[in-house]
């Protein structure tokens, strides 16, 4: 097999034993995760829309690996994975699904709105590239508070035309904040390719250039490739306060959502495969780590079998949570309300009746 | 007490809120180094400097995004628009994240953040400049709209918005900003969701917000005098949160309702308040409730027409004579 040129990075080359097992484990309840979700979902468990995040675990789970108390994430709705990933539970992000009261958003939000503020995690975003001028936002209150940290604003290759993501990177860099873009491209936006869909030179994150902010491509079935090529964008953020777009190579097995009735149309079963077998993250980290003798076969499945167990499990406390109760609907509208502060109690806010 | 601008009264908001709590910072285009296109916010950028007063390029979607983003972390945006028209390219930021954000969290997450700027018409500058949309806005649960008549109330409104921690969507007119009116220089608030009666009477009840509580004044005087008809004027000052009794309280004494607005009739904000009155006050009512919107075409340009697509005081009267 390839061995990574950037295993001696120096952020990977301080990598304990454990510290990269612990990155595979992640990536094993990522994808039984979705498996368990995916199912639920076939049984009518939940409803609506659900965007599966298999194929690209690395990404979430080797960038946000790098993370520190002021670096904050905020994706878009195919957001399960960076919420396991920030390491909040699959009880509450399996309940959320089911519409269950004991959910991270109390059964209110649903899949694409998954939220962990005390994770530094701020969603989940439905609207495509919605999250890119947030995300910003979340740079700009770390520089006004004189904080050093980073935003790690994750999109789809589709949010890349979407008006409000130029706006951003124009605002990122006339105000020098410390956001970084990272530009999940599985290749599809829904149904269309990205040849189909955008009009670019080199890349999609060479765009940046135009905005005079730095980029760069990474190839995400490496972990090692992903940690380092996105440490030396938080050391811009940190130390610099600069901005950063980029571009990490992935790829989808499943539909835009479980919905997309075209997801072996547009393209081909031999695509899939061959991304399965040849380009798997999980495969890939799992023979880098054999063969530098920090796993085994056995434990490798064995952490697979227990991420399945704890998924599982989750569906069942899902399944056996309350849902919301009626008057459920009409809180978390109003802060004020919820509160009973005078603002909150004064005036009519709900129109009912 | 002294005489102020509308216009001076924010400013003497934004100011003193500034100068209290340093989370909060002004932003918006040419807010600082221009002082504002209708120098609302003049002085500011002397006085507080680059990191409290800050302008942004012409890019609402972004800087309101922006914003919102920036409020979950305890930052306290206030941000200028130009004109409410120019929200209709960030409504995405304004509707899906400030209106939704807070319960898709499951209220993990508000947004202090208020949004200001002028939203009227009558000014000749065609439809684009010209939207009034605080009916589109109040009918998100999630987000709160205050659209104050005088300068007295501008500041103490203005002041309580900043203060509150959901968005708040704060509504001026340019026709305003150069009439004055008496401001105490004692610090005050108002809270939102309280209106107010702007003149007592006891025949009929005038409801309004924004300059449309203006020209129902000057329409209450002109029937006192001319039909002796005693008009009690209510200004909503906000229209969510609502304080439904004021509204309630009045029409229960005058047994007769007219509705004005500069908003477009159909849904708009004297459609919710008839609706009110129809399901509270049925019995208490001796005619039907009448409204009196903005004609209902896009804000035409031609600058004598455009005067009569507005409510007047003269529509007001004829409306209340109908019923009077």
């Amino acid at each position: 097999m390839q061995t990574s040129s950037y295993a001696d990075a120096e952020i990977n080359r301080s990598l304990s034993a454990e510290q990269k097992i612990h990155f595979l484990k992640e990536m094993y309840r990522i994808r039984r995760f979705e498996q368990v979700a995916l199912k639920a979902y076939n049984l009518g468990k939940m409803g609506g829309f659900l965007h599966l995040y298999t194929g690209q675990e690395a990404v979430a789970v080797g960038t946000i690996s790098l993370t520190g108390p002021n670096d904050h994430i905020i994706t878009a709705y195919r957001d399960h994975g960076h919420a396991l990933a920030v390491g909040m539970s699959m009880e509450e992000c399996m309940a959320e699904l089911f519409g269950k009261a004991t959910g991270c958003s109390k059964g209110k939000g649903g899949s694409m709105h998954f939220f962990a503020p005390s994770r530094n995690y701020w969603g989940g975003h439905g609207i495509v590239a919605g999250q890119t001028p947030l995300g910003l936002g979340l740079a700009y209150g770390l520089k006004y508070k004189g904080l050093k940290g980073s935003a790690l604003c994750y999109l789809g290759d589709g949010a890349v035309n979407q008006g409000v993501y130029h706006e951003s990177l124009n605002l990122a860099a006339l105000q020098q904040l410390p956001v970084i873009y990272i530009i999940e491209n599985n290749g599809y936006s829904m149904g269309t390719s990205l040849s189909r869909s955008s009009s670019f030179k080199e890349s999609l994150a060479a765009r940046a250039e135009g905005y005079n902010i730095a980029w760069d491509e990474v190839d995400g079935e490496d972990l090692y490739e992903i940690r380092a090529k996105t440490q030396i964008a938080i050391d811009r953020a940190h130390q610099e306060s600069l901005p950063t777009v980029l571009e990490i190579q992935t790829y989808r097995y499943y539909g835009h959502s479980v919905a997309d009735a075209n997801a072996k149309k547009y393209r081909t079963p031999e695509e899939i495969e061959r991304y399965k077998t040849e380009h798997d993250p999980l495969l890939i980290w799992s023979r880098h780590l054999i063969a530098e003798g920090v796993l085994t076969e056995e434990e490798a499945t064995r952490f697979d079998k227990e991420a399945k167990a704890e998924a599982d499990h989750s569906a069942q406390f899902a399944q056996e949570s309350p849902f919301p109760s009626e008057a459920e609907i009409f809180s978390d509208v109003y802060y004020e309300v919820d509160h009973q502060t005078e603002s909150g109690r004064r005036g009519r806010h709900f129109f009912n009746d | 007490m002294p005489l102020i601008t509308y216009r001076k009264a924010l400013n003497d908001a934004l100011a003193e809120e500034l100068t209290r709590d340093d989370n909060v910072v002004v932003m918006g285009e040419e807010v600082a180094e221009y002082n504002g296109a209708y120098k609302v916010t003049e002085g500011l950028w002397a006085r507080f400097g680059d990191r409290r007063v800050v302008d942004t390029p012409i890019s609402e979607a972004g800087f309101i995004g922006m914003g919102i983003g920036a409020s979950m972390l305890g930052v306290r945006p206030v941000i200028e628009l130009m004109f409410w028209s120019f929200a209709y390219v960030a409504f995405d930021q304004i509707v899906n994240n400030a209106g939704c954000i807070r319960y898709m969290s499951g209220g993990l997450i508000n947004c202090p953040i208020v949004i200001r700027g002028p939203a009227n018409g009558g000014t000749n500058v065609g439809a684009t400049h010209s939207h009034t949309p605080e009916n589109f806005l109040a009918n998100v649960p999630g987000l709160k709209v205050v659209c104050p008549a005088t300068a007295y109330d501008a500041k103490g409104l203005l002041k309580s918005a900043i203060r509150d921690n959901d968005p708040v969507m704060f509504m001026e007119n340019t026709l305003l900003y150069g009439e004055q009116w008496e401001v105490p220089e004692e610090e005050y608030l108002i809270p939102l969701g309280s209106a107010d009666v702007k003149r007592a009477g006891s025949d009929v009840t005038l409801i309004a917000h924004g300059r449309a509580v203006i020209t129902c004044l000057q329409a209450a005087e002109h029937l006192e005098e001319e039909h002796n008809i005693k008009a009690e004027v209510v200004d909503l000052r906000s229209i969510r949160p609502l304080d439904e009794e004021t509204i309630l309280q009045s029409v229960r004494k005058t047994h007769r309702a007219v509705v004005v607005e500069e908003n477009k009739p159909f849904c708009g904000i004297a459609s919710q308040i008839a609706a009110l009155l129809g399901e509270k006050a049925f019995d208490d009512l001796d005619a039907p409730v009448q409204r009196l919107s903005s004609l209902d075409a896009p804000a035409i340009y031609s600058p004598p027409l455009e005067k009569i697509q507005l409510p007047t005081p003269q529509k007001v009267v004829q409306k209340v004579l109908s019923i009077c």
